[in-house]
C-alpha cells in the first residue's frame, strides 16, 4: 500500500495555506492603519476551506479550452472588505488596529495548531516507515 | 509563500511610521523657532500615507498591500505672529513669526505613530515564529 501524502495530511495542509494568506491580509491592514481611504480586508475562511476541500476530492481542474471558466485556486480571491464597527473616522479608513491585532494573533495561534497537527502526522508516518 | 510577504508589509508599515515619527520630532523641535519673515518661518510637516500599489498590475490586485509615504506636506495653517519689538529677530515693524506647529496635535501623532510601529514589529515577530515552527516541521 502506497503512502498517499494528500490523504495522510488531510485538511491541515490547506488550513496552513489559508492561514498564511490570512496573516498576509491582516498584516496589510495593520500596516495601513493610518492610510486615508484604506478599507480593511479579511478572508472568508469557511469559503476558502470549502473550495480547498472540493479541489482535494475532485482533483485540480485545468483550463484546456478558451471557453472554460477560470476557477480561482486557494490563496486567490475571497478577500472581502470587513464591515466597520464604527462610523467613518473622518479619513475613510476602516481599520480597527486593536481588532486586527487580535485577529492576527488568533490567526497565528491557529496556524501553529495546524503546524502541530501536521507535525504529528509526519511523526506518525516516520514511525510507520522506520517500523519501530 | 505569503508569510514572507508579511515581513515586507510590516516593514513598509514600520518605515512609514518612522517617517511620521521623524516629522513629528522635527515639528516639536522647531515649535518655538522664531524668524523675522513669513517665508523663512518653519511650517509643520506631515507625511501623506497611501496604500502601496506596486502589486496592482499583477493578479493579486487588492489583496494585500503595504503602505508608502506619498510625500511630506507643509501645513497651511496661519503662522503665529507676535508683536515683540525687543526681540533680536523682530522685523522692522517689531513683529516675530512663530511656526504653526500644534504641539498637542504632535504629541497625539507621536503616540499614534509609536503604537502603530510597535504593532508592526509584533506582526513581524509573530510571522517569524510562525515561519520558524514551519521550518522545523516534522524534525522531531
Amino acid at each position: 500500500m502506497a503512502i498517499n501524502f494528500d490523504k495522510a495530511f488531510g485538511v491541515h495542509q490547506h488550513t496552513m495555506l489559508i492561514r498564511s494568506k490570512r496573516a498576509e491580509v491582516l498584516s496589510s491592514n495593520i500596516a495601513n492603519a493610518d492610510t486615508p481611504n484604506y478599507k480593511a480586508k479579511d478572508i472568508d475562511f469557511a469559503q476558502m476551506m470549502k473550495k480547498a476541500q472540493g479541489q482535494q476530492s475532485q482533483g485540480q481542474m485545468y483550463i484546456t479550452h478558451e471557453r472554460h471558466f477560470k476557477i480561482p485556486s486557494v490563496g486567490q480571491s475571497d478577500t472581502l472588505y470587513t464591515v466597520p464597527n464604527q462610523p467613518d473616522t473622518g479619513d475613510g479608513n476602516t481599520v480597527d488596529v486593536q481588532l486586527e491585532r487580535n485577529k492576527f494573533i488568533e490567526n497565528s495561534m491557529e496556524y501553529q495548531a495546524s503546524v502541530n497537527f501536521l507535525g504529528g502526522k509526519i511523526r506518525g508516518l516516520k514511525k510507520a516507515l522506520s517500523g519501530q | 509563500m505569503s508569510l514572507y510577504n508579511v515581513f515586507n508589509i510590516a516593514g513598509t508599515g514600520m518605515s512609514a511610521q518612522s517617517v511620521r515619527l521623524n516629522t513629528t520630532a522635527s515639528n516639536i523641535a522647531n515649535a518655538n523657532t522664531v524668524s523675522s519673515s513669513v517665508d523663512e518661518t518653519y511650517r509643520a510637516r506631515h507625511p501623506v500615507f497611501a496604500a502601496e500599489l506596486t502589486k496592482a498590475a499583477t493578479e493579486q490586485q487588492g489583496e494585500s498591500v503595504g503602505v508608502a509615504v506619498k510625500g511630506i506636506v507643509e501645513s497651511d495653517d496661519p503662522l503665529k505672529i507676535e508683536y515683540s519689538p525687543n526681540h533680536p529677530m523682530a522685523d522692522k515693524d517689531g513683529y516675530i513669526y512663530k511656526p504653526n506647529v500644534n504641539v498637542m496635535e504632535e504629541m497625539a501623532n507621536m503616540i499614534s505613530a509609536s503604537r502603530t510601529y510597535q504593532t508592526n514589529v509584533q506582526v513581524a515577530d509573530a510571522a517569524k515564529s510562525m515561519l520558524q515552527k514551519t521550518i522545523s516541521l516534522g524534525q522531531r
